[in-house]
């Protein structure tokens, strides 16, 4: 009969069980890579201006070589006042995001206030350095709240950095270039846009990780105004989801009609119980 | 190992002794990092895991030594005692801000919340916190051993008082949503983990 064990539940959380696995595997499999996380080869870029936060982003999200999302959303929801960019790996970034929603909206809801920018930052400070780099997501967080407009960066190591204008990803010295020569204090709303639209586009040019369309998101005291896509690739193609026809598309040539002769064997009928 | 602490009581004036002994805890059976509680040095288990106490190569590869004493990922340990450390940082700042008591009483409620080792299971009919903001601390010691919260240890427990205690039921993380010991698919032989815990 087989031993019985005592079983030591394993801890909630992360479970490591298969990283000794992982390393035999890449081990015996020789020069063939094991399977790359997604990752978003991003250009986002951010801009504080007069009345609020400029966030802008790419949509590109590629898996080594393949471009594995066309419409990828790099700009995630925080809170009603706060947006956050993500760039690094994909699911990294959503889940982090993610967290820090829930975090602040539990908060939020027990004091009845908005979160202020400050807060995200530190939540995320401090979960991703607990993580010490293994969890790859460089952040630009952007929002308005009561004691300003503020932009800051959080990168994988738990870094973080304040800035009036910024540009994360693997374009972001494309960008950069772009906010360095054009950025000026206490921007109008129209020229913050364009600034980082240029930026951006600046970043897909010259980073083969970022392209397709542009997502711009901006907050303000009165609220938020998330135009995805602000501007599209001219390069969409024609491809839809869903191909519907309406009806009388194909043409009709001929109508036969045949009338199917029934023949009644048995009828028998049974009463519904309706009580 | 011994634990003594004197110490004046909030609401009451007498002194109290508070004593625990902790057991030497032998991991029949089980292997991997297990570090005990009080460590943070990995301790190695001696026997394999799998039927018949043999290695099972299908699901944890082939038995490597350096696999059993090194953790194979780098994360593995400082998550491990990641909540241990965060309360040693934490009782410590609370001991140099606000003196011994503080730290003391708040390691009281946390043992007698956790699902701790006991000699009789008993379950409380009364809510813990309830008992810890309305009776004098003195009449608590005493009664300590009978009001702890009980589960009999292969049974899932939602660790509520523990949360509350900590402040956590108003954050979520990671140890909230991946591997959720509520949802565990394997679940211990009830007569085995109830002797183990018993140390018959």
């Amino acid at each position: 009969m087989a031993l019985s064990t005592v079983l030591e539940t394993p801890g909630a959380g992360f479970n490591f069980e298969n990283a000794a696995r992982n390393v035999a595997l890449q081990g015996l499999l020789d020069g063939a890579q094991t399977p790359k996380p997604l990752k978003t080869g991003t250009t986002i870029a951010g801009v504080v201006f007069k009345d609020g936060v400029v966030l802008g982003a790419d949509t590109r999200a590629t898996s080594s070589e393949v471009v594995a999302d066309k419409m990828c959303a790099k700009i995630h929801y925080i809170s009603p006042n706060i947006y956050c960019c993500g760039a690094g790996t994909a699911a990294d970034t959503e889940k982090t995001t993610d967290l820090l929603s829930s975090n602040l909206s539990i908060f939020s809801l027990n004091s009845g206030r908005n979160p202020r920018v400050v807060m995200a930052v530190n939540i995320l400070q401090d979960m991703l350095y607990r993580y010490h780099g293994q969890i790859g997501a460089n952040l630009i967080l952007g929002g308005v709240d009561c004691s300003g407009n503020h932009l800051y960066t959080v990168g994988p190591y738990g870094s973080v950095n304040k800035v009036p204008y910024l540009a994360m990803g693997s374009g972001d010295l494309a960008a950069l270039g772009i906010l360095e020569d054009g950025f000026k204090h206490n921007l109008e709303l129209e020229e913050a846009k364009e600034l980082v639209r240029s930026s951006i586009h600046a970043g897909i040019m010259s980073d083969l990780g970022s392209g397709n369309n542009i997502d711009i998101c901006v907050i303000t005291k009165k609220g938020v105004d998330y135009i995805r896509p602000y501007q599209e690739s001219e390069y969409k193609d024609k491809r839809n989801i869903k191909y519907r026809y309406r009806p009388g598309t194909t043409p009709v040539l001929t109508e036969k009609v045949i009338a199917l002769k029934l023949e009644v064997v048995q009828e028998a009928v049974q009463k519904m119980d309706t009580a | 190992m011994h634990y003594e602490a004197v110490c004046k009581g909030g609401a009451s004036t007498g002194y109290f002794v508070y004593t625990t002994r902790r057991k030497r805890i032998y991991k029949r059976n089980s292997r991997g990092l297990r570090s005990q509680l009080k460590d943070s040095v990995p301790v190695a288990g001696l026997c394999p895991q799998g039927a018949y106490g043999v290695q099972d190569s299908l699901r944890s590869g082939f038995t490597s030594v350096k696999n059993e004493l090194l953790p194979s990922h780098p994360l593995e340990l400082s998550e491990k005692n990641f909540q241990l450390n965060q309360d040693k940082v934490n009782f410590s700042t609370l001991r140099n801000i606000q003196g011994l008591h503080a730290p003391l009483k708040l390691q009281m409620e946390y043992r007698a919340a956790r699902q701790v080792m006991a000699v009789r299971p008993i379950d409380s009919p009364f809510p813990l916190t309830f008992l810890f903001l309305y009776s004098p601390l003195s009449v608590l010691m005493k009664g300590a051993s009978v009001f702890q919260i009980q589960r009999l240890p292969f049974l899932p427990s939602s660790n509520l008082a523990l949360d509350t205690l900590r402040g956590s039921d108003e954050c979520i993380g990671f140890e909230d949503i991946l591997c959720d010991p509520g949802q565990s698919e394997v679940m211990g032989e009830p007569h085995m983990m109830v002797e183990y815990k018993l140390g018959l």
